[in-house]
């Protein structure tokens, strides 16, 4: 999360009163509201941990441990705008993984082989649910239970209940391992870090210069100024933190790029355009030309194919391949979708925002593990959290006069 | 009718965040009477109704009112229903899969501790069917009825509340000719028995054939109320009242310079898509010259947005069948997408299912079907779409603050220009537009005329389908009438009278078809 998403067809237009114009943006709660949520609470781990959340150690583990709801949660977003869900993203998870591991002990193949396979399957498996909803038209909620079971299945049936593990260690530093490091504390980290932050300044320079040419409300300069130092300082503290202990997580990478590539896609791009039209009215879309079919489709593809990456990611991370790997992903990446401000009618939602969402999932994780709170009782926080968090974006569009 | 008001509202003022949507409106109704209330659209007609019935709670709003010769204080609509005040909306709220005696006790069953008692619920809902004419099995299904038996058993379901005053907000806007007379017919019944009824509407014929006063409300005041008869001075001064100006020209001037034909479509057939056995469109042949605007009149249910539906890409119906040409040359139209490549656009009637976003902005519903236009490989160029936006905007004078504005917060007459500018921009040749002026007020109405006007200038083929005989007089070189899926007439604008298209609208019907 290096950027934040340019005001855009979703949630962030503020609608204001028609007929007198105003020159400022009015601050979004939704958007922001779920940063502060998270920022709260990281504070509130860090002081009830007594400062042990943010060991450089853990945070290390945060990133690695939840880079599979990040993943997921980005293909869930788009699936969620466009109105529909998936269900089976968990079960995916655990046959991807289970051929992933197969492809390197039985069959010899070298490990990027294996990985290619691995996403190549996702996406194949996208391509058989999408396959349904779009062009048989049953309803992707049905679809993706039945994808629930038969992938489960597989998995189970290409396992046969065992574990495979003693992948290679090419393979394995996907999910566990870092970047080359320089030093100790880790230069090559910081220097990350800093191009991070120079690149938060850039773009939000340009995109504010545009604005000023195109005579749009922009936010005071002040305001400005205060998001993109706190973005910088965030960004600098987590180099720092990770510099400290075993340097960048290969994932943090993956996870930066995929960030960049998906808010691109749904800002940018006619595709991410036509999905925001879809779930905003489908019809509509329809009948100004959308290919609905299409578009659904190819959703469905994507998010076999971030599922297959979140395969790989998480059976790296693992080391091991198990047939019930994966279970609940498909609840943590949908929650993850929802707390970050998507709604559940469709039409809005963000990929920060889904990743935001996706980190409050962490942080509760990782905050309340350390706590050793029990299981059971963690599952019962996270599910108030979740049903707080959009509560509170029903009451306060509601307040808005939607 | 006795002299004696049944309601008195004094000096309602309801505003929201400062904007004031009611400044000061009072209505008085006499007991018996049909009491119209005219306004252009925002004028607060329905936030009146609304502070009335309840749903803006007591306290909201300031002002009082008197019912029956008492003050009250709704907090909600169950204490106004009580009361024997029943709102009829627009948009009728009946639940398609229960059947008609369902829907009229809705809320309301007749039971005995907790238990519905089907008997009496049947032979009750019979008696209230009679009451409002409408002969149909209680058990149907709302979802097997036409909007006109619809709008029938929600009166019957006022009834049932034991009505004494039934409000109905633009009671015949979705309903055609026939069922609207008998709409009509049916207020002066319930007249006849002691229901006072306020009816809130925008045909001013109706007004003059069934009110007895008017309440004309302009931007939230009162303007003035007034007996009605049957005279054309009364259209005039309603008309005067609710624009705040005279409206001789109801059409902006227009030189129409016709070329060669520019679109053409041969032996169109098209059949229902759940009822595949019926046509829907019957050999419907026809064409329309550059430069010109052909009108399609018909009544509800004659198959005119089946036929354009059926058109642009397919939207519509099965087993579709026949030829379309553009300059002479057979062209697709498969697909949506098809459609619009080949110079198609279709604005629909509604706007609301299938035409805008409406969580969306205004910029991207205008780029919406057009958006190749912007894009380079696939990606958008958003300053260049914002321009577009704004160019149209100011073109068509959609009144915003910003076209970052959600078009779901516009009004109808913006909304419109949102989606004729989406078409516009898709850069069409032939434009067809289905009912373009629906549910707008006055004054919108003047500036869409003269945008299709201008589309005609270009030398576009515009077509116009309306249910309202004298858009398309005033508006149409030419007018083909459809009637059961065929084109049953096409007739010049010197010959097109109200008298002759309808007879031709109502040519080749089978008997007791319009019902």
């Amino acid at each position: 999360m290096t950027t934040t998403a340019p005001e855009q067809a979703g949630p962030a237009a503020s609608p204001s009163e028609p007929g007198k114009p105003r020159r400022r943006v009015r601050l979004d709660l939704r958007q922001y509201g779920i940063l502060a949520a998270l920022a709260v609470i990281i504070l509130l781990f860090q002081v009830l941990t007594g400062g042990r959340l943010l060991y450089p150690g853990n945070v290390s583990n945060l990133i690695q441990q939840n880079a599979y709801v990040l993943i997921l949660a980005i293909g869930m977003v788009i699936v969620i705008i466009a109105g529909h869900i998936d269900l089976s993203v968990g079960s995916v998870v655990a046959t991807v993984g289970a051929i992933a591991a197969l492809s390197m002990q039985s069959w010899g193949l070298p490990w990027y082989i294996a990985v290619i396979l691995s996403l190549v399957v996702g996406a194949v498996i996208g391509a058989w649910q999408g396959f349904w909803v779009a062009f048989v038209g049953i309803p992707a909620f049905i679809v993706t239970l039945a994808g629930m079971l038969v992938f489960r299945g597989l998995a189970l049936v290409l396992l046969t209940g065992g574990t495979i593990s003693g992948l290679p260690q090419e393979f394995n530093a996907i999910g566990s391992g870092t970047l080359p490091t320089a030093g100790s504390p880790d230069l090559v980290t910081f220097a990350i870090g800093i191009i991070a932050s120079l690149a938060v300044v850039f773009s939000q320079l340009r995109t504010r210069a545009t604005l000023r040419k195109l005579e749009l409300p922009r936010e005071r300069a002040v305001s400005f100024w205060v998001k993109i130092a706190i973005a910088v300082l965030a960004i600098m503290y987590v180099s720092y933190l990770l510099a400290y202990n075993r340097g960048t997580p290969i994932i943090l990478l993956i996870l930066a790029a995929l960030v960049l590539i998906y808010s691109f896609v749904l800002n940018r791009t006619v595709f991410g355009r036509h999905v925001y039209a879809m779930g905003g009215n489908l019809f509509a879309a329809q009948m100004s030309g959308v290919k609905t079919k299409w578009v659904n489709f190819f959703i469905f593809v994507n998010m076999g194919l971030l599922a297959g990456l979140a395969g790989v990611v998480s059976t790296a991370r693992a080391g091991s391949a198990v047939a019930s790997a994966g279970q609940s992903f498909e609840l943590d990446a949908i929650a993850a979708v929802f707390i970050g401000g998507a709604a559940v009618q469709g039409g809005v939602g963000t990929v920060i925002g889904a990743v935001i969402g996706g980190l409050v999932m962490g942080v509760l994780n990782q905050g309340l593990s350390i706590l050793s709170v029990d299981a059971a009782w963690q599952q019962v926080i996270k599910g108030l959290v979740l049903l707080l968090a959009v509560a509170f974006d029903v009451i306060s569009k509601r307040r808005s006069g939607r | 009718m006795s002299n004696n008001p049944i309601l008195t509202m004094t000096d309602i003022v309801k505003d929201f965040n400062g904007v004031k949507a009611l400044n000061g409106v009072s209505i008085t109704v006499a007991r018996g009477e049909v009491h119209a209330i005219c306004g252009e659209n925002g004028a607060g007609k329905s936030t009146l109704m609304k502070v009335l019935s309840g749903v803006y709670p007591h306290g909201s709003f300031d002002g009082t009112i008197k019912f029956e010769d008492k003050e009250v204080s709704y907090r909600s609509i169950n204490d106004s229903e009580h009361d024997g005040i029943v709102i009829i909306h627009q948009e009728l709220a009946l639940s398609p899969y229960l059947s008609i005696a369902e829907n009229i006790f809705l809320g309301n069953e007749i039971q005995k501790g907790g238990v519905i008692d089907w008997n009496k619920t049947n032979s009750e809902a019979v008696k209230l069917l009679a009451r409002v004419g409408l002969d149909e099995n209680p058990a149907t299904k709302i979802l097997e009825l036409g909007v006109g038996k619809q709008q029938l058993v929600e009166i019957a379901k006022a009834l049932s509340k034991r009505v004494k005053l039934l409000i109905l907000d633009e009671p015949t806007a979705a309903l055609n000719d026939d069922d609207s007379a008998h709409l009509l017919d049916l207020i002066n019944h319930l007249r006849e028995q002691g229901i006072t009824s306020i009816i809130i509407s925008h045909k001013l014929k109706e007004i003059r054939a069934i009110a007895d006063t008017v309440t004309v409300i302009r931007d939230g005041s009162t303007i003035e109320a007034f007996p009605v008869e049957d005279s054309d001075s009364i259209e005039t001064r309603i008309i005067r009242d609710m624009v705040g100006r005279s409206l001789d020209n109801q059409f902006p001037p227009r030189d129409p310079h016709i070329g060669g034909e520019k679109f053409r479509v041969e032996h169109w057939n098209a059949y229902h898509p759940v009822d595949v056995n019926r046509k829907v469109v019957d050999d419907a042949s026809f064409h329309v010259n550059a430069g010109e605007i052909v009108g399609f009149a018909g009544l509800m249910g004659a198959g005119r947005t089946e036929l354009a539906m059926s058109i642009f890409g397919r939207s519509y119906g099965n087993s579709i069948t026949g030829k379309v040409f553009k300059d002479g040359v057979e062209i697709s139209t498969k697909t949506v997408d098809e459609a619009i490549k080949n110079g198609l656009a279709y604005a629909t009637e509604d706007r609301k299912r299938y035409g805008l976003n409406l969580i969306g902005s205004i910029t991207v519903n205008v780029s919406a079907a057009a958006l190749g236009k912007l894009a380079k490989l696939g990606v958008i160029d958003r300053n260049r779409e914002y321009a577009v936006a704004e160019d149209y905007r100011k073109k068509m004078n959609i009144k915003t603050s910003s076209v970052s504005a959600l078009t779901g917060r516009l009004s109808g007459g913006n909304q419109q220009k949102v989606v004729l500018s989406k078409w516009i921009y898709s850069g069409p040749d032939v434009l067809i537009l289905d009912e373009p002026t629906r549910g707008i007020d006055v004054g919108a109405k003047y500036e869409i005329y003269g945008i299709i006007n201008e589309l005609a200038a270009q030398g576009k083929a515009v077509i116009v389908i309306s249910s309202e005989l004298p858009e398309l007089i005033g508006l149409a070189d030419r007018i083909y009438t459809i009637s059961e899926g065929r084109i049953t007439g096409e007739l010049s604008r010197e010959d097109a009278t109200q008298e002759n298209l309808m007879r031709y609208m109502t040519a080749g019907r089978t008997e007791g078809a319009s019902k």
